[in-house]
């Protein structure tokens, strides 16, 4: 008898759930239910604007998976897990090739070659783009291959549905998925082998971010209130350029910067004067100033703060606003069209102006979380990523997997722009011969698991989904998310002090009594968003526990997570490359005392002090109503934690 | 004194089979507003211009910056977004209905699958030979990726289809976004070879040859997507394969 095709459940419709779906389909031994909230094509993945990243170094300027390796690293303060990045960084290039072969309109060299452009973060042209609307592009394009694997009858497509947890028998392993029927609300369980959650990240927690409407990290944080580890959670990056706007602030591309633009203030506080008006020597480029060598383009954590730091402490924000502007005016009509014209629409769109004759004005927005659901990993002897691991992705909770912006080990402390599509696509890619091994040796199929685990999980959310409906107090609430979004935007952002995390951390509790006054304000039985909306809120007052603790309890700067207090200060004139002979003379002996200007070593000392404490991956576990945070080491295997620098 | 508010009329249906059903609302106004704030603020107080406690107004949205294609609604007569839908630019009182060539599922939100069944029916996709690394994709002219890239752009949202005078609910026209996606995936070297197994699928009923030739989905593209020369194009195409299925029969 031929064997029963294995069953996969994957969650999430954007660029991780999209490529796992479609490298498990092709391997023809498993059935794919992909479970999305929304139609296909509409995911939050659409957004991503630049570009991806990958090292084919086709302008001849040296670059290589190395480097990429490196400025990824570097750029995420050295809190992502190495091997892993590494793995991503090797396999980049072939992801691209791939993309391509697929038919995604990425732009040409004359030749007829892939075009480069320059990211945030890099000194080299490593960012392949589609216009100006790269994520739309690679989801479409991954989209069409899953609609020809649906065609052939592999892949069983189940939008508009919400997953509401994981089903997990007597042992804590994961049966199957609770799914909600977002039109006829109807509640039901599916068996799978293994489930993948691919459902992005949490920025709606904030009130003032680049996210879609449905990036609440729910389905993550469901994972975690069922016992999965949530990693570093206090890394949220906060996009430097963004469109200031009631309902959400549009993103302004890293590209935009990528193609020569500039930021700048009027040099004079206050000065109202049309921008175009204000000669050169009467414009502020801080960013340059600062940072000769990377200019605009240094790591988007550096960017937000010097645009924070400009606008609050220096008092320069446009005509006294929390503004900035990006100007692109330099550049030719016919170039920005050709190179930038999707996101310049966009700006004219939501604002009037046109960006090609007068400066964008901008602002730093919540945009990525780094951290998400701890996800496992093995490395061979060669200390190379094991294709073939069960392991690879897997959550703390056997059978439940993790990808793209849900997962946690790939951008440390700090995202570099262009290598979230990246990763997106490498975690899913990378995973499905894991998960697939996973389910050809699981213990038991699902078939022989007691119907019971089944019926009590659909019991306990009919019953819980029933209660929320029933909920007849004060509280509406999308305005209870607003105010939980505008708390965390006012204590737990850039610019971060224990005093007022402190206070954050203990105005949850605030939240959690007045969400238990919530009012279901739908009282509809066919197609009511309300319910599923309160229970996301929920979610999201346990996630801003998670952030707002993690960021409480770590006493240092590291990336975007920027404590003041805690800034090691970093001589202006040391070198990164001492640190590495500092620890080269440590591991031969001793240091003599005059190796290094004194400044310089008491720094170094310092630096390795706080590395010895903090570099460290923080792990929320829901205890008690609580996140129980714990710290487990980080693999750093393969470079040494040395001082970022960029200027 | 009077406090600058925003008007809203919207038509109502509360499930596919209920009647639809019109309700004023009135909120304050503020600076910076789209057609999305003015939903989430009736979100956040549900109440009519005369009435406490109505649901709120149920609409479909996702990333609110127009590259998702999710928030298309009927707006003050004409097919569009919602979220480039800025009070300030639009005439007041706002006038919201759900597209019409859609199936309703509640209020503003409709049931588009009927697109999404056209692409998988014109095999909207590039064939490979899977996700292994078979090396670089084919050298391909800028010129001819900036083509693509444009049709590339369609979200799928409709505009063209409510639009489209041909394209109703009770017939099978596949309408010009399929079209268009035709052509995209012929432009491509490697989407060539399978050129002529989509051109089947718009060769026979609700295909290319029912295009009344009324030009208002170009009008209507949000994408400034080149509709028109996508149907034109297309039309050559099932022609001259029509042809040479003759010659060579």
């Amino acid at each position: 008898m031929a064997q029963r095709k294995k069953k996969i459940i994957i969650v999430g419709g954007g660029l991780a759930g999209l490529s796992a779906a479609m490298k498990i389909c092709e391997s023809d031994q498993a059935e794919v239910t992909l479970v999305a909230y929304q139609s296909l094509k509409r995911s939050h993945s659409v957004c991503a604007q630049g570009g991806i990243n990958a090292a084919i170094d086709s302008k001849g300027e040296g670059d290589s998976p190395d480097n990429h390796f490196y400025d990824t690293i570097k750029g995420g303060d050295f809190l992502a897990e190495q091997p892993l990045v590494r793995d991503m960084c090797y396999k980049a290039p072939a992801i691209i090739h791939l993309m391509d072969r697929m038919g995604v309109a990425f732009n040409r060299t004359p030749e007829g070659h892939l075009a480069f452009r320059r990211f945030g973060g890099t000194l080299y042209s490593r960012t392949a783009f589609s216009g100006a609307t790269t994520g739309q592009q690679l989801v479409y394009s991954l989209d069409e291959q899953i609609r020809k694997y649906e065609h052939d009858g592999l892949v069983q497509k189940m939008v508009w549905h919400e997953y509401l947890g994981a089903v997990l028998d007597s042992k804590g392993v994961c049966r199957g998925a609770i799914i909600h029927d977002l039109r006829t609300n109807e509640i039901f369980t599916l068996a799978g082998d293994a489930v993948i959650l691919a459902t992005g990240g949490p920025s709606q927690v904030y009130a003032g971010s680049t996210a879609s409407t449905v990036n609440t990290g729910a389905a993550a944080t469901m994972a975690y209130m069922q016992g999965a580890k949530y990693a570093n959670g206090e890394f949220i990056q906060i996009h430097p350029t963004a469109i200031p706007g009631r309902d959400k602030l549009r993103l302004m591309s890293e590209s935009a910067r990528g193609e020569g633009g500039r930021i700048w203030v009027p040099k004079r506080e206050g000065d109202t004067r049309d921008p175009l008006k204000i000669p050169e020597m009467e414009r502020y480029y801080f960013l340059e100033e600062k940072y000769p060598l990377f200019g605009n383009l240094v790591p988007r954590d550096v960017a937000s703060r010097e645009i924070y730091d400009v606008v609050y402490n220096q008092n320069l924000g446009i005509g006294g606003q929390s503004m900035v502007y990006l100007d692109l005016t330099h550049k030719s009509k016919e170039f920005l069209q050709d190179r930038l014209g999707g996101i310049l629409d966009i700006y004219k769109k939501f604002t009037g102006d046109d960006p090609k004759l007068t400066p964008m004005k901008i602002f730093p927005a919540v945009h990525y979380s780094m951290g998400g659901l701890w996800t496992d990993y093995e490395t061979d002897s060669a200390g190379m990523i094991e294709p073939k691991s069960p392991r690879n992705q897997m959550t703390s909770i056997q059978g439940l997997y993790a990808a793209g912006e849900a997962d946690c080990h790939y951008h440390g402390a700090n995202r570099l722009g262009a290598n979230s599509l990246l990763s997106c696509i490498y975690t899913g890619l990378m995973m499905g011969p894991g998960v697939l091994s996973y389910a050809a040796q699981v213990s038991k199929s699902t078939e022989d698991v007691p119907s019971s685990v089944f019926d009590d999980a659909k019991s306990y959310w009919t019953g819980r989904f029933k209660s929320i409906s029933q909920l007849n107090g004060r509280e509406n609430p999308y305005k209870l998310h607003r105010d939980l979004g505008e708390m965390m935007m006012a204590n737990v952002l850039i610019v971060r002090d224990n005093k007022t995390l402190e206070k954050a951390f203990n105005s949850i509790s605030d939240f959690e009594t007045r969400f238990k006054d919530v009012k279901c304000v739908d009282s509809n039985d066919w197609a009511n968003p309300t319910p599923s909306f309160i229970n996301q809120l929920y979610c999201m007052i346990q996630l801003s526990k998670i952030i707002t603790k993690g960021a409480l309890m770590r006493d240092e700067f590291r990336g975007a997570h920027y404590k003041p207090e805690f800034d090691l200060k970093q001589p202006s004139d040391f070198d990164p490359h001492e640190y590495i002979h500092y620890q080269e003379q440590k591991n031969f002996g001793e240091v003599k005392d005059d190796a290094f200007p004194k400044s310089h070593l008491d720094y170094m000392k310092r630096f390795e002090a706080n590395n010895n404490k903090w570099l460290k991956t923080s792990i929320a576990q829901f205890e008690d109503n609580q996140p129980n945070i714990t710290y487990a080491d980080v693999n750093t295997s393969l470079m040494i934690p040395r001082p970022r620098k960029y200027d | 004194m009077s406090q600058k508010t925003i008007k809203l009329k919207i038509k109502r249906q509360d499930n596919p089979r209920s009647k639809p059903y019109w309700q004023e609302f009135e909120i304050p106004y503020q600076p910076l507003s789209n057609v999305i704030s003015c939903l989430q603020d009736i979100q956040k107080s549900p109440a009519t211009a005369n009435e406490l406690g109505v649901n709120p107004v149920i609409w479909d949205c996702s990333c609110l910056e127009e590259v998702c294609g999710s928030c298309t609604m009927i707006i003050n007569g004409r097919v569009r977004q919602a979220c480039t839908a800025l009070v300030d630019q639009i005439e007041s009182p706002i006038v919201l209905e759900p597209m019409s060539k859609f199936p309703v599922v509640r209020d503003l939100m409709v049931d588009r699958n009927r697109m999404f069944r056209a692409l998988k029916k014109v095999k909207a996709w590039v064939d490979i030979d899977g996700s292994q690394d078979l090396g670089e994709g084919p050298i391909m002219a800028d010129s001819v990726r900036a083509t693509r890239y444009t049709l590339s752009e369609c979200m799928t949202c409709g505009c063209c289809l409510e639009a489209c005078p041909q394209y109703t609910k009770d017939n099978s026209f596949l309408g010009a976004a399929a079209f268009s996606q035709v052509r995209l995936f012929n432009l491509h070297p490697t989407g060539a070879m399978h050129a002529d197994e989509r051109l089947e699928e718009v060769m026979g009923k609700g295909g290319i040859a029912d295009c009344g030739n009324a030009q208002a989905c170009v009008e209507a593209c949000p994408k400034n997507i080149p509709l028109t020369d996508s149907i034109a194009d297309i039309s050559r195409q099932t022609s001259l394969k029509l042809l040479k299925d003759l010659l060579l029969k």
